[in-house]
């Protein structure tokens, strides 16, 4: 089931919270949605998820608009910060969920083995949810939206909480699940995003500034390489000079003036005229690393203004 | 209607779960038992085979401990978050609203049958009128009815369970005493008017024997205003 997002907005009193953004995430896609505190996250998993009414826009799951047809049943959903009934034990909870959403009586009871086996609640299945671990209640968040096995899972920050085996092992289990779902998971974790997202999507204040792969977001937010050298054999400025006289590079920065060190940026590759220009002047070249822009640059840069 | 009744049998199991359900149990014997048998115009003071001591004191039980039961219902759900995740899942506003109703409305039905044994008595030491009586009951029922939309509503309108307790007791009082006594000082059509909205013209005649269909509808309409206004303020999030 995909989902299809065209020109989402919501309004908080006079402030547009979300700004009528768009997009689609196709069957079998994790989509990563970032962005800092109050950019809309939230908001929009929630009118995803028809906790919230729309303003204006549409949401379509599977062809099928919110507006028109009650579409909850397809959707298990993580909210923020995991709300749980403290009082009530874990298999009751979850047998309970299993019958809110429409499991069949006959398959309750199985469903839920299915689910505590799967998030490895055995455990503490007959444990009240207030005397969980965070860990252990984040998994029994985790089982309740997945209770009904909905083709569409709403992940708001999933892994807050978690030590990082159990993020390790919350990761691989989304990864496995949304291979036949579709999964839309908010987090402020960014590696998170690299290693479990096949699609990133960054939204600051209500609007969408960047959609795409890790790597296509790389390029696109730089659209040039950066070089780190260090050279050996001649003094910091001429050295500075003749790399700002190489083709293609925009601009040459000095990072440790003794060690000569210099970072170079420029359109497309510059190892080559590197080399070449240390082997013509004689240079000893020390080191010549290409530099990855990191994600948490990109998102910096899209997000702080 | 299936959605309505697991709701329901979740708040219910909440309430024994919370060890709530045992203590009203047990405060609403033992005041109905005192006031129906020991104490003040008891049955053995009246000298008559009927259970209408029985009857004014449960309807002041119930007056206090309703909104007792109801305050958490909605309050804490929204200020925990949880209604949220209940309200995502595949039901709608209105059936968890009615899903709460029915369960509060359960646990005061189960806590009248814990009365039977006074009805059984009574009529052993007397000729009791027990078409009377079995409308004293229903009166009971319709009257918590009553109070349980009351306290939907007031537990709708805030997440704060201290308020909404407070806020069920103002409007009940206003249903209790206020339209009584200031149908006392008025005439004509808003006298009228204020007298059919006092809770005790309907109860005093239900608990007599008389049942009347404005009496019923009375009850019901109080219930469906606040289980509608309830209704309404979940559904402004």
């Amino acid at each position: 089931m995909d989902i299809q997002i065209e020109g989402l907005t919501k309004y908080y009193g006079p402030q547009k919270a979300v700004d009528s953004i768009s997009f689609a995430v196709k069957t079998g896609e994790i989509l990563g949605f970032l962005g800092p505190n109050g950019a809309g996250k939230t908001t929009t998993m929630k009118m995803i998820t028809q906790y919230l009414s729309l303003d204006d826009g549409d949401i379509r799951l599977g062809g099928q608009s919110v507006k028109e047809t009650n579409l909850k049943r397809y959707i298990g959903y993580l909210p923020e910060h995991n709300p749980l009934y403290q009082e009530m034990p874990v298999y009751d909870y979850l047998a309970y969920c299993a019958a809110l959403q429409d499991v069949p009586k006959d398959r309750i009871n199985d469903r839920v083995r299915e689910m505590i086996r799967v998030c490895g609640l055995n455990v503490e299945k007959h444990k009240n949810i207030g005397e969980l671990s965070k860990g252990f209640r984040q998994r029994v968040g985790l089982a309740q939206a997945m209770i009904h096995d909905p083709e569409i899972l709403i992940l708001d920050e999933p892994t807050t909480g978690l030590d990082p085996n159990q993020i390790v092992e919350i990761r691989d289990l989304i990864k496995h699940l949304g291979k036949e779902k579709t999964v839309i998971l908010s987090t402020h974790i960014l590696p998170e995003v690299e290693a479990t997202c096949d699609r990133i999507l960054i939204i600051n204040r209500g609007k969408i500034v960047a959609d795409g792969t890790a790597t296509t977001l790389r390029s696109q937010a730089q659209g040039n390489n950066l070089t780190r050298t260090r050279l050996k054999g001649t003094d910091t400025d001429s050295a500075f000079k003749a790399l700002q006289s190489l083709p293609l590079v925009k601009k040459v920065r000095i990072e440790n003036r003794d060690q000569q060190r210099f970072v170079i940026e420029s359109n497309g590759e510059a190892s080559e005229a590197i080399f070449a220009l240390c082997v013509q002047q004689g240079w000893i070249l020390l080191e010549l690393t290409p530099l990855e822009t990191k994600l948490e640059d990109i998102f910096r840069d899209l997000t702080m203004n | 209607m299936e959605k309505v009744w697991i709701i329901a049998k979740r708040e219910l199991n909440s309430f024994f779960d919370s060890l709530v359900a045992y203590l009203i149990l047990v405060a609403f014997l033992g005041f109905t038992g005192f006031f129906t048998w020991l104490q003040g115009s008891d049955v053995f003071f009246r000298k008559q085979a009927d259970l209408l001591a029985f009857f004014e004191t449960a309807k002041w039980t119930l007056f206090f401990f309703i909104p007792a039961l109801t305050m958490r219902m909605l309050a804490e759900e929204k200020k925990t978050g949880t209604i949220e995740l209940l309200l995502t899942k595949d039901v709608s506003d209105r059936e968890v609203v009615l899903g709460k109703y029915l369960g509060c409305l359960l646990l005061v039905i189960i806590a009248l049958l814990f009365t039977i044994p006074y009805y059984v008595t009574v009529s052993r030491l007397g000729n009791m009128d027990h078409g009377a009586t079995i409308s004293g009951y229903l009166g009971l029922v319709l009257l918590s009815s009553a109070y349980i939309g009351i306290g939907l509503f007031a537990s709708s309108v805030t997440n704060n369970q201290i308020v909404a307790f407070i806020l069920a007791l103002i409007i009940g009082i206003c249903f209790q005493f206020i339209f009584d006594m200031l149908s006392g000082g008025t005439t004509g059509f808003i006298g009228e008017l204020l007298n059919t909205l006092s809770i005790n013209t309907h109860f005093d005649s239900i608990k007599r024997g008389v049942l009347d269909s404005k009496d019923l509808i009375y009850f019901f309409s109080i219930s469906a205003i606040g289980i509608f206004f309830a209704e309404l303020a979940i559904k402004n999030r």
